[in-house]
């Protein structure tokens, strides 16, 4: 059994736990959106080819190689010693890239009654996005 | 419309200011501080503009706050009545310019233009991007009783990104009174040297 975080999502797997993390195709885009077309690696408007002679260390028996994957692209990972968590993070670049753009990164995140609001809710208002903390 | 959200791991902490402050806004909790990896936060309050077509006008700033925690006086565990009074002013004007943009839109004076816009971004390093993936692979393993795996993780994180006070205090022992403010805390505020606690908010009155 595996775990992958990625984005506020929590996806449990019954891949095996180890320093590689080897899941389906399905997998890989319920745990993080990311799908195998014959362009590469997919996600939205966005495709990374595969590189050339990558292929048999990235694709075999019909799995992935996603942490490998990851780090083709560019982005962190981590994983816990047992190879159990794998938390699948975003690159700097990328997040520089969308802050860059102005468009405000979109989010889905709960009130305190357990009910969930996304920032696009909020279209066609002002908004003041403002953190505190207990701390 | 404001939306608040509480950079906060355990809803239990957080909750007691809800119940106490009663607020009428959007009041969200960020348990993964995934708006600390989305926006690049680094302490509380950030603030955000965000304008009506979903668009930046003004980046990830400090809010109302000005940079007077390194006037912190230990021998009255407080500020100083001026310090408090610069503290408070600072905070009137900027909820004073937050009013002007609620009714005034993109005539508000301190609404940047694009370009302005993206002058204030501050950029996210890699070693930032791996703290914060590493940051919520120890909230995971923290809430399914691995704490000591969680201590390790978090340690790596604070080495990786110092200067994020949400790291630092959230995964810092609390006081009794639920403040990371204790020993460690101030020490690392007092070695900060020019860099500030809170980066300096671009608006006239807010130094």
């Amino acid at each position: 059994m595996v775990t992958i975080l990625n984005e506020n999502n929590v996806t449990e797997l019954q891949s095996v736990a180890g320093t590689e993390l080897w899941v389906s195709q399905d997998e890989m885009q319920a745990a993080t959106g990311w799908t195998l077309k014959p362009e590469g690696f997919c996600k939205d408007e966005v495709c990374v080819p595969v590189p050339l002679g990558k292929s048999e260390t990235l694709i075999a028996d019909g799995k992935v190689n996603l942490s490998e994957v990851w780090q083709l692209m560019g982005k962190p990972a981590a994983a816990s010693s047992d190879g159990g968590v794998w938390s699948l993070g975003e690159a700097a670049n990328d997040r520089n890239d969308a802050m860059l753009s102005l468009d405000a990164p979109d989010f889905t995140l709960p009130d305190f009654n357990g009910k969930l609001h996304s920032l696009t809710d909020f279209r066609r208002k002002r908004v003041l996005l403002i953190t505190w903390a207990s701390w | 419309m404001i939306v608040s959200v509480a950079m906060d791991a355990e809803i239990e902490a957080a909750q007691p200011w809800v119940d106490v402050a009663s607020p009428t806004f959007v009041t969200l909790i960020d348990k993964n501080h995934q708006l600390s990896s989305l926006y690049n936060m680094v302490n509380v309050p950030q603030a955000v503009w965000i304008d009506v077509d979903g668009k930046i006008v003004r980046p990830t700033e400090s809010g109302g706050s000005i940079d007077i925690l390194r006037e912190f006086d230990m021998d009255i565990m407080g500020f100083k009545p001026e310090a408090m009074e610069r503290a408070a002013a600072a905070k009137a004007t900027y909820t004073d310019a937050v009013k002007d943009w609620a009714i005034n839109g993109k005539e508000c004076p301190y609404v940047f233009n694009p370009d302005a816009a993206r002058d204030h971004v501050e950029p996210m390093t890699d070693a930032m991007a791996l703290a914060h993936t590493k940051f919520q692979l120890g909230q995971f393993l923290l809430h399914n009783g691995r704490q000591d795996e969680a201590n390790e993780v978090f340690a790596e994180c604070r080495e990786l990104h110092p200067y994020s006070w949400n790291i630092f205090r959230q995964t810092s022992e609390k006081m009794d009174t639920g403040i990371a403010a204790g020993e460690e805390f101030w020490a690392k505020v007092m070695s900060l040297g020019d860099k500030e606690y809170y980066k300096t908010v671009d608006m006239p009155g807010m130094s």
